[in-house]
């Protein structure tokens, strides 16, 4: 971020701006950041993430107030939501979806740094981050899943919450220190609706702080190249961004809006419309789409402890893409190779996904099998081996600029441009 | 290849479990809530309650409804008289009074629909082990809904297949889910005289029930067809106003590239 020559107009902002700067960082973070003008649609995300992210606060304080958190009347206090408060139905509506469009967002947003290389050097810390964010966002979303107290709620609650039993020797007290008793009850209920209040707002501050990270560096740009220092390559965030991005979210909005008026319950399951019981357990257990692939992962482990290692690895095994990732050229524009090979692995995850709402048995095993064993061999083998083996395509010396450079890779283009 | 996949993505979120086991496919209905605009058939939700209240209500509670709601828009559209004479026509348990005693009343439209045994034991102990569900929001709580439900109460006429064996109290149903169901025949033609002179066949009442059961599950639904289908146009053109501007404002800067 460069300094910005910005001066408040009127004279309360001049005073006010002297004692607190406020308004200066709001105009050179929200208004003067420089933008890669090059950025595309896929780099949208990032403020439509922000919108679903004030979505579920807000509509998650209105329904905090009419909601009660004890197993005998949560689930009733959800239908008197629905029934009897004034747009309860809608409120709730946007909520439950939102979760579902926040995830849709960030697995695009992940999908897209992942493409182009955006948690390349120098933005390791932005991604690790976004990793953290991507963790709580997880915890906060099973955990509102379970405040509905119906049938996926409790059993759903009762499986994941089984998973830290696998822990050797303190793994029963843990599991017994969550549930805040001996089996999931009201306990486990009032914290986890604690929790589901609190995680939002971690969220909040991981957003600050993802976002300060981002502005260091600036944003990585479709073709992955340093941007020059002249400030060519770039347009102002406002009103270039701001008015793409907009546009980007008038039209998530309107397939946002097309789930939450007339499709509001098909991305939940039916189940959870039927009140919690401890004795009947469901025919299938599944967790929401956007848990699937996990659980896929979780469940092609035949061994308890095992599974559980492989799940949270392959979540965690992100955090360390910077340093297993060789290749020198961001791009996937440029790697002809890596990009066959990130198609590859959206389908991997998409199958998995798959395998997580099937049954855990038959062929759908084998194929979670061959799926996981991917899924970690694309982290671990493809991408450091292909940073060596791939030839890259020649990459252009600036985005005003389209002259191509017919070195292969990026340090040689940069030498090049020195040599100019 | 980027198309394709986006297709297979969503394709992949909409999809939709459905676990029928040996079930039969369900029966599709045309109902008259289906669809953008889709509305509830007001004298339908007013035979179906007849059908409920004559019924399903002997064993089956809905306790999230009160008799108010059948006034409310967007329902059966009782007037409010009727829905106070339906009110009056139970007796509600209420107190303590100033004696601390508690007494009966007559409803009011205010009451919660009157379950039909005191609790959930009571309920089993009655039929079999059996707990009939609350029927406030079965339509939403079964994978299928509305064309499920109304599959089940037309399951029941075929014979079932000779290898299937039934135990006592337990009935053969071709859509549940192990053809077996512990609920026997509840309508048989005739079981409800409708007032409006609507012929009572099975299939009437049952598509009149499920409709009334849809209704009572998701009380405002016309209220969100109607609502979404006025934002999704608003967005529309909002989305047309913004794109103008942004090419507008991104015109300035496309000829300097």
């Amino acid at each position: 971020m460069s300094e910005t020559n910005y001066k408040p107009t009127s004279s309360f902002g001049k005073w006010f701006d002297e004692r607190l700067p406020l308004l200066t960082l709001f105009n050179g973070h929200l208004m003067q950041y420089p933008t890669p003008k090059n950025l595309n649609y896929w780099w949208t995300f990032g403020g439509i993430l922000t919108f679903c992210l004030m979505t579920q606060i807000i509509t998650g304080i209105v329904l905090a107030m009419h909601y009660t958190a004890h197993a005998d009347m949560a689930f009733s206090s959800v239908e008197h939501i629905m029934r009897d408060v004034n747009y309860g139905w809608l409120i709730r509506y946007i909520h439950a979806n939102g979760a579902s469009m926040f995830f849709l967002a960030v697995y695009i947003h992940i999908f897209r740094a992942l493409f182009y290389g955006s948690y390349k050097s120098p933005r390791e810390v932005i991604w690790i981050l976004g990793i953290f964010i991507y963790i709580l966002m997880m915890a906060a979303a099973f955990m509102g899943y379970v405040l509905p107290w119906g049938q996926m709620s409790f059993w759903g609650a009762t499986v994941i919450t089984n998973l830290f039993s696998a822990i050797p020797l303190v793994g029963e007290s843990i599991t017994q220190w969550l549930w805040g008793g001996y089996s999931v009850d009201n306990p486990t209920l009032t914290r986890f609706f604690s929790l589901h209040y609190l995680i939002p707002f971690l969220i909040l501050g991981l957003v600050v702080l993802h976002i300060w990270a981002l502005h260091v560096p600036g944003n990585n740009n479709p073709v992955g190249i340093d941007l020059k220092k002249d400030g060519s390559d770039t347009v102002p965030f406002h009103p270039y961004i701001v008015i793409k991005d907009l546009f980007a979210l008038v039209i998530f909005m309107i397939i946002f809006a097309g789930f939450v008026f007339y499709a509001p319950n098909v991305l939940g399951h039916s189940d959870n419309y039927i009140p919690a019981d401890p004795l009947i357990t469901p025919a299938h257990i599944v967790p929401e789409w956007y848990l699937l692939p996990f659980y896929a992962i979780l469940r092609s482990v035949p061994d308890k402890l095992g599974g559980v290692i492989l799940m949270f690895s392959a979540i965690l095994i992100l955090a360390a893409l910077p340093w297993l990732d060789t290749s020198k050229v961001r791009s996937a524009v440029f790697r002809p190779i890596y990009k066959q090979f990130f198609w590859i692995l959206v389908l991997d995850v998409l199958i998995l996904g798959y395998i997580g709402a099937m049954p855990a048995e038959g062929a759908y095993v084998a194929i979670g099998r061959v799926a996981t064993v991917y899924y970690f061999a694309h982290f671990l083998i493809i991408m450091p081996v292909l940073g060596f083996v791939e030839k890259t395509k020649p990459v252009p010396l600036s985005i005003a600029d389209p002259i191509i450079s017919g070195s292969g890779n990026l340090a040689a283009a940069k030498k090049d441009k020195n040599l100019n | 290849m980027k198309k394709f996949f986006i297709t297979i993505f969503f394709s992949f979120i909409c999809f939709n479990l459905y676990a029928a086991g040996d079930a039969a496919k369900p029966l599709k209905v045309d109902w008259s809530f289906n669809g953008l605009f889709g509305k509830f058939d007001r004298s339908q939700l007013q035979r179906g309650f007849q059908v409920y209240k004559e019924v399903c209500a002997s064993c089956h509670s809905m306790q999230y409804l009160s008799y108010r709601n059948l006034g409310e828009k967007g329902g059966p559209e009782f007037s409010d008289a009727e829905v106070k004479a339906i009110a009056a026509g139970y007796q509600i348990k209420d107190g303590p009074n100033e004696e601390g005693e508690m007494f009966e009343r007559a409803g009011l439209p205010k009451d919660k629909f009157k379950s039909p045994y005191p609790n959930e034991k009571a309920a089993r102990a009655v039929n079999g082990g059996a707990y009939p569900p609350d029927m406030s929001v079965l339509v939403k709580a079964r994978a299928g809904g509305a064309n499920y439900i109304y599959s089940i109460l037309m399951g029941y006429d075929e014979n079932p297949p000779a290898n299937l064996k039934l135990e006592d109290g337990v009935y053969y149903n071709k859509y549940m889910p192990g053809n077996k169901i512990k609920m026997a025949k509840p309508l048989n033609e005739g079981s409800v005289e409708y007032a409006d002179g609507t012929k009572a066949t099975v299939s009437q009442m049952s598509k009149d029930v499920t409709a009334f059961l849809t209704w009572s599950a998701e009380p405002h639904l016309e209220k969100r067809k109607r609502i979404g289908f006025k934002t999704i146009v608003y967005l529309l053109i909002f989305s047309i106003l913004v794109f103008f501007s942004m090419k507008k404002i991104w015109s300035r800067i496309e000829t300097k590239v």
